[in-house]
């Protein structure tokens, strides 16, 4: 049996509403100015490079580095300066900042926004919520659909040392670059789209490269207040193209006020604590040597939970130094008719930003009751039951362990024994479709997990 | 722009007479004067015993962030709630894992408060008191010796040896186990020495009242040394404030926008200036207090050009952005083509509750180093203060809860 759910979909890109109408056509410069063949050669964008070797934004002394001012700055002058242009340009659905917003009082001061524009204007279409890794679909939209001026800029690592800025870069197609793009249907100023090697088509899925280009995004912007999120499949990701959200809301948000408590930590100094007294049960990461150590962590730990069929919510804060991750389950109760219809009917879909306390509510009754106790009786079913989450929990820790051990240890360890071949997660996970172990070679403690 | 050592000093000589740095001096406390109304919230003065607890030069601490003492075991948490003390201007007492120029880790209790202008009850610095916390020994095997209250008393040089000595051992015990085989269990040893890092460590109420006194003393020196007399600061706020038109905040969300920009009121009467960015003081030449309450028109003047004068009337009815270039005049009345743009800006209730008017001269628009067109400088500009804006009215809406 298949599990899904009928909601209304987001809509992205102003591309993404005619696709219905139009269906596919193919070839020949399609007229949209997109980021296919069509309409590539010759299409060129602003390129920001950033600086690789900022390995650790956590560590001493290297601070020095944020005092060597990049050619632009980063967050205040191109992203929002790129943004506003798109509103003034008309791109957007409508203007988030006329959306009226508060602080609920409270304890966490969670955050509820009236959005009543989000959502008009589309039908509800039927999303398959119990597999978190589906092949890509090219005949579904995705953001190679997008037209160019949707599209802010190119986001890379430096080849130099430096942060490098080129107002009108050629797009290396040969490279498939990574972009930011603006998200039509904003929920606060400055929502983008983080695509990682967006011609490459991948799907909805985390792999270590894209996270840590994630990382480096939120380390490259330096503002807390500036956060990336993901959502898997199955956790109310609907496009199926790999992508992470951002946007910039100066408040900080109720799931960073939560207490933790720890429970590891890992070889790279990174620490792993449990978050308490939140509604959603979940793990922070934070620390580590370098910022591939925590960024390694993270996506271990994602690789275990999508693997193993697991829908999940990642939340990239204060400016990459600090990384929530929630396993939940709301969609499949949604889709089995437990989650009781008073909160069905509120239409609310609880992704990472709700999960992390910024409420996006469509009806003005919920709006003017929203209370820190509505607020936490939503996400409460979201979150696994304690049971579940221990479960998840070992599983996650197992993965790190095995997976540190595959990007440290046997590197190390190569000269020593040569007949361990040297094989990448993705590599493993891509031989082993079935989605419900994780062999990591080498490693006899933890070959099956489930 | 000036450079910012410049304004460091500024920060203190146009407050306190002259011999406010020598008094300070002769505090023993450990503390940190910082200034919010500076980009980047620098350090403007350091006491002697705090740069010893430390082991940094004061010039190396002079316009850097609290932050440089943080480092890869500093909780998170913590530092978000140091964060919202000072959005929110008030007084915090936490513990905080902090490091010093070698490197070693060491608790202490941050005591930060804020210091307000009588004048115009405006936040003018915080002091950050730090007293080190003492560790109660947990572990009978854990090898360092407390010998006793004297420690306390003794000034940082002792201090600094038992912290050194913890620190030492921390480290031998990562350095050990390498061997692979054993990774699991070094995973889990490393884990259990860290404990002396990242368990968090309470301060006792000793410790508690040894800052709160640091603070008065701090206090204490900086009103007693305000000047002019009139300018006597406080570490409660006075009233409300009178002359800074937006909330007493603004100057942490907006103050780190460094472009040339002012914010108008269209609701109260003329549509006076709100707010001045100091990038629009230092192209403008006249004093926040001659442009806060006037409206705009002030920057005209003869050959201003009086059918673009109608054109910027026109589109701010209309509550629509436009880009003009303007003929305007500063201080000394000398003239510079403005290339300005307006926008509306909305707040936390979606209506629009100000125009940002960002201005470039354009005589030294090639100046700026950036890689941007002024167009995107505008743009950037009127981004930064719109996210600014609708976020301190969303925490305005709080207070008042």
């Amino acid at each position: 049996m298949m599990l899904s759910i009928k909601r209304v979909p987001t809509i992205v890109s102003n591309y993404q509403k005619e696709e219905a109408e139009e269906g596919a056509r193919q070839g020949g410069g399609c007229g949209r100015n997109c980021l296919r063949n069509c309409c590539l050669p010759g299409a060129k964008l602003p390129l920001y490079a950033f600086k690789r070797l900022n390995k650790n934004i956590n560590e001493k002394g290297l601070l020095d580095y944020e005092k060597k001012e990049p050619p632009v700055a980063f967050l205040d002058s191109l992203l929002l300066g790129e943004w506003e242009d798109r509103v003034q340009r008309g791109l957007f659905r409508y203007d988030v900042t006329a959306c009226e917003t508060k602080v609920i009082p409270g304890e966490y001061g969670f955050i509820a926004q009236l959005n009543e524009g989000r959502h008009l204007k589309k039908r509800p279409t039927e999303f398959q919520v119990d597999k978190v890794l589906q092949p890509f679909d090219g005949n579904k939209f995705n953001f190679t659909k997008v037209g160019q001026e949707e599209v802010l800029f190119q986001f890379e690592p430096s080849e130099d040392d430096e942060v490098q800025f080129f107002p009108n870069a050629p797009i290396d197609t040969e490279n498939s670059p990574s972009v930011v793009a603006i998200n039509v249907s904003p929920i606060e100023y400055g929502h983008v789209l983080l695509i990682p090697r967006i011609l490459k088509c991948l799907p909805q899925r985390i792999d270590h490269d894209s996270f840590l280009l994630a990382l480096h995004m939120a380390a490259e912007a330096g503002s807390p207040y500036f956060r990336l999120g993901y959502n898997s499949l199955g956790a109310f990701a609907t496009i199926n193209h790999l992508h992470f959200q951002a946007y910039y809301l100066a408040v900080p948000f109720p799931i960073e006020k939560a207490p933790t408590r720890k429970f590891t930590t890992l070889n790279g100094r990174v620490k792993i604590s449990e978050i308490q007294n939140y509604p959603v049960r979940g793990l922070v990461f934070e620390g580590g040597h370098t910022l591939e150590d925590l960024s390694n962590a993270v996506s271990d730990s994602c690789i275990c939970l999508q693997n193993n069929n697991i829908p999940y919510n990642v939340l990239i804060s204060d400016s990459g130094k600090r990384i929530f991750l929630f396993p939940q389950c709301y969609a499949e109760k949604q889709a089995l008719g437990e989650v009781n219809t008073e909160l069905l009917d509120t239409q609310v879909n609880p992704a990472v930003w709700e999960i992390s306390g910024h409420m996006v509510l469509k009806r003005k009754e919920d709006y003017h009751e929203a209370s820190e106790q509505n607020a936490w009786r939503l996400l409460a079913e979201v979150s696994l039951s304690e049971e579940q989450f221990q479960e998840v929990k070992a599983l996650i820790f197992e993965a790190i362990l095995c997976g540190a051990d595959g990007n440290g240890g046997v590197k190390q360890s190569l000269l020593e024994e040569p007949d361990v071949a040297p094989q990448s997660l993705e590599e493993v996970d891509a031989l082993n479709k079935s989605s419900h172990s994780a062999v990591v070679p080498g490693k006899q403690e933890c070959v099956v997990l489930h | 722009m000036e450079p910012q050592s410049c304004l460091i000093e500024q920060s203190f000589n146009g407050r306190y007479s002259v011999w406010v740095r020598e008094a300070l001096d002769e505090l023993s406390n450990n503390f940190t004067i910082t200034d919010p109304s500076i980009s980047g919230h620098p350090i403007v003065f350091a006491s002697r015993g705090f740069l010893k607890m430390l082991g940094y030069s004061k010039e190396e601490v002079i316009g850097k962030n609290g932050r440089m003492f943080q480092g890869p075991s500093t909780n998170r948490r913590t530092v978000l709630e140091i964060r919202e003390a000072i959005r929110q201007e008030r007084a915090i007492q936490i513990n905080i894992l902090n490091y010093r120029k070698d490197g070693t880790p060491f608790w202490m209790l941050f005591h930060m408060c804020p210091v307000f202008s009588k004048e115009d009850g405006r936040v003018i610095h915080f002091i950050g008191v730090q007293v080190p916390i003492l560790r109660k020994p947990r572990r009978s095997g854990s090898g360092y010796v407390r010998n006793g209250v004297n420690l306390c008393e003794d000034g940082s040089g002792m201090r600094e040896t038992v912290f050194g000595c913890c620190r030492r051992e921390v480290c031998s015990d990562l350095v050990v186990e390498l061997d692979r085989i054993l990774a699991l269990e070094s995973v889990m040893d490393a884990d259990d020495k860290e404990l002396e890092v990242d368990e968090a460590c309470e301060a006792n109420d000793s410790e508690k009242q040894e800052a709160a006194t640091a603070i008065n003393n701090v206090l204490s020196v900086l009103t007693h040394y305000s000047e002019p007399p009139g300018r006597l600061v406080y570490g409660k706020r006075c009233g409300l404030s009178g002359r800074s038109l937006l909330g007493a905040s603004s100057n942490i969300y907006l103050g780190r926008i460094k472009q040339s920009f002012v914010l108008t009121d269209p609701h109260l009467p003329d549509m006076p200036i709100v707010y001045a960015s100091d990038g629009f003081l230092k192209l403008t030449g006249y004093a926040r207090h001659e442009v806060l309450g006037h409206n705009c028109r002030f920057l005209n003047g003869q050959n201003t050009d009086s059918s673009t004068q109608f054109q910027i009337k026109e589109s701010i009815q209309a509550e629509q952005a436009c880009t003009v270039r303007i003929l305007n005049y500063r201080k000394d009345k000398t003239p510079f083509w403005n290339f300005l743009h307006i926008s509306p800006v909305r707040n936390a209730s979606g209506k629009i509750a100000y125009y940002v008017w960002v201005q470039i001269d354009e005589s030294c628009q090639n100046e700026d180093r950036q890689g941007l067109s002024p167009e995107m400088r505008h743009l950037s500009a009127v981004g930064a203060v719109k996210v600014a804006v609708r976020s301190m009215s969303m925490s305005a809406s709080t207070s008042q809860s």
